[in-house]
């Protein structure tokens, strides 16, 4: 993975702990932020932007339920894959519109499983009848569904506190 | 599941629709939606507000790139026996850099995300995790490659 390194400053770091919480349901949430952090609405504005532009934001937008929105099912697909074939196969898998999360990850003795997709669906048998449908268009024969039995945690992630 | 509360008005869907990725960077970013949608800058707060009361929406913000800040993440299981399974969760789940941990259909019965600002730091905590869980392993599965992540459904 790449490892790019982009060092903020102390007033960066303040408005990354503001823009990773919920933003204000006021007219002018941006300059209430910026009021917080010391900025001007349009640095916030400009900032947010820059940042998007450079990935170090992947998303502004809406975190949403997604069994309350309806989407109901998902499935932690894992699959055997020979090592030369990983970029290959995992880039058609990603191409599968109900595949949402598509990584490669390291094998040991004791888990021979390398690539990693969550597939989601309206129902189990939905996201099941996906796996086999993947499983045809790659031909990897060698994988395992891995359904959630409890969901003990699900949080998004604090930086820089 | 609540059928009242997770029905959802075409106006709602719409709004959810428009803000899933894009949410305007604008000075007043309501009344561009409210624009949009044909109805008023008013309207539109109070159907955040009521999305939010009804756990539609989790919050509005920036998603980071974890990378990008400097941070390592990775994929943990643990093989859990069963009796134990909902104990080690606890253990797990009192880790602020646990972000995800579920119960799964596996061998391997309990998987969790651990994100820190460094491998040390990684490591130092699954070390933790695992004298204090009192299991053999923790499978440590960082990513290798990334080929896809989205995070957002057409509704």
């Amino acid at each position: 993975m790449n490892e790019e390194t982009v060092s903020f400053t102390e007033q960066e770091k303040a408005l990354i702990r503001e823009l990773q919480e919920d933003i204000p349901s006021t007219p002018s949430p941006f300059k209430n932020i910026g009021e917080k952090v010391g900025l001007s609405e349009e640095e916030v504005i400009a900032k947010i932007r820059d940042w998007k532009e450079k990935g170090i934001i992947r998303r502004f937008g809406v975190a949403i339920k997604h069994h309350k929105a309806g989407i109901t099912a998902n499935v932690m697909v894992v699959w055997k894959v020979p090592l030369e074939k990983t970029k290959e196969i995992g880039l058609i898998m990603a191409s599968h519109p109900a595949v949402s999360h598509c990584y490669e990850r390291p094998v040991f003795p004791q888990w021979p499983y390398n690539l990693f997709t969550m597939v989601h669906g309206k129902s189990n048998d939905e996201c099941r009848r996906i796996a086999d449908e993947i499983s045809d268009k790659t031909g990897i024969k060698d994988f395992q569904l891995l359904f959630s039995t409890k969901e003990y945690k699900k949080s998004s992630m604090k930086y820089f506190i | 599941m609540d059928q009242k509360t997770d029905f959802m008005t075409e106006t709602e869907k719409q709004l959810l629709n428009t803000i899933q990725s894009d949410f305007p960077l604008a000075s007043r970013p309501f009344k561009e939606l409210a624009t949009k949608l044909g109805i008023s800058e008013n309207e539109v707060i109070d159907l955040m507000e009521d999305l939010k009361q009804r756990k539609i929406i989790r919050r509005v913000g920036a998603i980071f790139d974890l990378q990008k800040l400097g941070y390592k993440s990775t994929l943990c299981a643990i093989k859990a026996p069963p009796q134990r399974l909902d104990e080690i969760a606890e253990i797990v789940n009192s880790y602020s850099g646990v972000t995800h941990n579920y119960g799964r259909e596996n061998e391997f019965n309990l998987w969790f995300t651990l994100i820190a600002k460094n491998r040390e730091e990684l490591s130092r905590l699954l070390k933790e995790i695992k004298e204090k869980a009192g299991v053999d392993m923790i499978l440590d599965l960082p990513a290798i490659n990334l080929y896809k992540i989205r995070v957002d459904f057409k509704l």
